[in-house]
């Protein structure tokens, strides 16, 4: 048990925690964006509104868990993203197209503001899929042929599902009115869809990578790991009771708990991650490449482990101070 | 020229890296200016100060966002494009670009959303202190990642063992030989690029009628804060040049065009570098000059490329020198002619409009004197990536040249629109608010 061994250990963790902060919080301003065409013109504006404060901090997540992958683990980023070339040159036309947009469709010329709104939903959509193609080829090792991609597409398929299912979440806690009801409607019908994605992935996964159906169905892991697909399921079914309720009381005036579906949608996320995290560790390129053989050497981990524990709590801390100041329901932007 | 997979990874990462640089040389220096505003309005009580940074906010929220995503494209490309480049230096790029992410990138992009929108819910104490935190964590990025590009130009405090860089002395690595000239030269380069833009917009507003305080603010506050600026960017880059000659006499001696060591050596002002014949076709040039500027002494010897075995290509850094220089020096004429007309506080308003329109037509200098500026630099490296220890071929990848190719056309394409888009909605937003400003003056003098 020495540096070496478990360096690229506490390295995983912070790689796979920025990753899973990025999607619950990226997921829920993409699903925003996924959702905005549904909308009427003030809805959008609302819409827009209620992710502005947020969503340039919120890619910069992506940014770090990108970047942990490239200083902790140099071999393994060139092959994961040389092996992901298209979909992650497909995902960042996508992430640029819509962050571009986002600021554009409010100070852009009055005609061209629907381009702006049919640029950020695509970019939003187009980001989406290729998060979960990325993730569907990575999940079977970036096997060829039709079956592995057929795979991968239905896992972007799933995820867009899941960040629309965030997105309308998040509308239903930050919203109210007229626009909070058709929110309650969109996270009504992508709950369906979120939870086909997660039953997917999480059946085709070990049929598809033997290795990673060893490490679930054996025992007695298999009783310390039921907690993970049971609380799952018990989330979902909570979505299926309290939407509808909320959907009758909000009609009446009365959004309490407005906030659970959004809670509950981030639990199944942490959730599924955890399950994820669990099937691929300790690899990092699956069945070519463990997180030891990836790792950059204990002197530079060292250094950016230091940094990491002295700055992390303060980025946590006025994150989290950001979130307060935006607290309740979102208001009209201005600049001022 | 063939265009093999290098050339495609070095012409798509230059594209990448081009499109980025233009957004943050605008968002440093703008970040210290709203802050600036913002201190003034709080001094004064002046509402013509809060004016110019509510317009001007809405400028540095679009050039984050731009900043922002082609920021994020490039964290993609370095292993992508350069596996070698970790694998060999990845001891020192790694840290130090984890700390720029770390202790910079999150801190400016989580105080943004207070600074552009947090007005109406925090205090106005908060909301200044957000602006300070965006300012100085965009200053702070600049810090680390010319700390790593200088040390790719002049490493320093490392030890090679086993074919990998390890650091032995992480202040040396920092402040290499090059980097505190380079890290000025580049915070000055935004502090002109702001300035000519800040004027260059403002002036636009001017000649479509708007008269308004917070306009004039932002004019005069752009070509003094040029005026300034321009005379210290020409000092730093002289020192510049000084410590290039020391460390990468190579590139020296591309910038000025010597492909023989000579004495008493001219300034060129015009030359086709010829690398056939190592001679400079139809050269006209100042004598005695260059070995005056970089020696300080008229008979000063310069070292030729013949010394060198290896060196950069001459024509594009010899002509991106110059295209730098040459932009340098309208900047200088243009912002004393206009700090001189502003003097003693004369009104903005009261300016010729030909000096408007020529300050329009320099809105966007800064940008391409801090492009070719970097051209000098990095084209001024090669053969290197890293000088003396890695070159660029060594560090490219094995992406197939298809692939290479069709990504570089994606990525033109789309900065090609975006340049287009943020450029026509800078002057929409200019145009806007000129228009609301002049309506305002009207309706005041309906009502009186």
């Amino acid at each position: 048990m020495n540096a070496a061994y478990w360096l690229p250990v506490i390295f995983a963790g912070l790689m796979g925690l920025a990753m899973l902060v990025y999607v619950v919080l990226d997921g829920f301003d993409l699903g925003v964006g996924l959702l905005l065409p549904l909308a009427d013109d003030a809805g959008k504006d609302r819409m827009v509104a209620s992710i502005g404060p947020f969503w340039d901090a919120n890619e910069t997540w992506l940014v770090l868990g990108a970047g942990l992958l490239l200083v902790a683990f140099p071999m393994a980023h060139g092959v994961v993203f040389g092996a992901l070339y298209i979909p992650v040159l497909l995902m960042l036309v996508g992430l640029i197209l819509r962050g571009v947009a986002f600021d554009f469709r409010v100070k852009a010329r009055d005609p061209h503001r629907p381009w702006w709104n049919a640029i950020f939903a695509l970019g939003s959509l187009l980001a989406s899929l290729a998060q979960g193609v990325m993730l569907g080829r990575y999940l079977t090792g970036f096997a060829e042929g039709v079956l592995p991609w057929l795979f991968a597409l239905l896992v972007g398929a799933g995820l867009s599902a899941a960040y629309a299912l965030l997105g309308a979440c998040w509308l239903i806690m930050k919203t109210d009115g007229p626009l909070q009801a058709r929110a309650i409607g969109w996270a009504r019908h992508s709950v369906a869809g979120a939870a086909l994605a997660v039953l997917l992935v999480s059946g085709v996964t070990p049929l598809v990578n033997p290795a990673i159906a060893a490490k679930w169905f054996a025992l007695p892991q298999l009783f310390l790991l039921l907690p993970l697909p049971l609380g799952t399921v018990a989330l979902f079914a909570l979505q299926l009771i309290i939407l509808p309720r909320l959907a009758r009381r909000q009609a009446v005036g009365n959004d309490r708990y407005c906030w659970l579906p959004f809670a509950a949608t981030v639990g199944i996320v942490l959730l599924a991650f955890w399950g994820l995290a669990y099937s691929v560790f300790p690899q990092v390129v699956i069945g070519r490449m463990d997180i030891w053989q990836a790792a950059s050497d204990p002197e530079a981990l060292w250094i950016i482990l230091w940094g990491a524990l002295l700055v992390l709590p303060c980025i946590i801390a006025y994150t989290a101070f950001a979130y307060r100041v935006f607290w309740g329901k979102a208001d009209s932007l201005s600049y001022q | 020229m063939e265009l093999d997979a290098l050339t495609l990874a070095r012409a798509q990462f230059g594209a990448n890296i081009s499109f980025h640089i233009l957004f943050p040389s605008i968002n440093i220096a703008l970040a210290w200016v709203l802050l600036f505003f913002k201190l003034r309005y709080l001094r004064t009580g002046k509402q013509a100060w809060m004016d110019a940074y509510g317009f001007w906010v809405k400028i540095f929220a679009l050039s984050f966002a731009l900043g922002v995503v082609s920021g994020v494209t490039m964290s993609f490309q370095f292993g992508t494009n350069w596996p070698g480049y970790m694998q060999t230096v990845g001891n020192i790029a790694g840290p130090l670009l984890a700390y720029e992410i770390l202790t910079a990138f999150f801190l400016e992009a989580g105080f943004l959303g207070i600074m552009l929108f947090g007005r109406p819910r925090v205090s106005e104490r908060v909301h200044t202190f957000a602006t300070l935190l965006v300012a100085f964590g965009n200053s702070l990025s600049a810090f680390w990642i010319i700390a790593l590009n200088s040390w790719m130009q002049t490493p320093a405090g490392f030890v090679m063992k086993d074919g990998r860089a390890h650091v032995s002395d992480w202040l040396q690595v920092i402040f290499n030989p090059s980097m505190p000239y380079r890290l000025t030269h580049m915070l000055l380069a935004s502090g002109l690029t702001v300035a000519f833009l800040l004027a260059g917009l403002s002036a636009y507003r001017q000649l479509k009628g708007d008269r308004s305080a917070g306009n004039g603010a932002a004019l005069k506050t752009g070509v003094r804060l040029a005026a300034l600026l321009i005379p210290l960017q020409i000092l730093v880059g002289d020192a510049h040049g000084l410590n290039t000659m020391e460390h990468q006499p190579a590139k020296l001696a591309a910038i000025e065009g010597v492909w023989h060591t000579e004495r008493g050596a001219p300034l060129l002002l015009f030359a086709l570098p010829n690398a056939d014949t190592q001679r400079n076709d139809y050269a006209v040039g100042i004598p005695y000059l260059a070995s005056m500027i970089i020696k300080h002494d008229p008979d000063g010897e310069i070292r030729g490329l013949n010394e060198f075995a290896q060196h950069p290509p001459v024509a594009k850094v010899f002509w991106s020198f110059r295209v730098m220089v040459g932009v340098g020096v309208l900047m200088l004429l243009t912002a004393w002619f206009g700090a001189w007309q502003l003097r003693r506080d004369r009104p903005a308003a009261r300016l010729d409009r030909r000096l408007l329109c020529w300050l329009v037509g320099m809105t966007f200098a800064g940008w391409v004197a801090t492009l070719a500026g970097w051209y000098v630099t990095e084209i001024g490296r090669q053969p290197w990536l890293v000088t003396g220890v890695l070159t660029t071929a060594q560090a490219a990848g094995q992406a197939t040249t298809s692939m290479v190719a069709g990504s570089l056309l994606t990525y033109l394409a789309l900065y090609a629109g975006l340049l287009l888009a943020y450029v026509s909605v800078l002057f929409h937003l200019a145009k806007k608010a000129a228009g609301q400003a002049d309506a305002a003056v009207v309706l005041q003098e309906v009502q009186a």
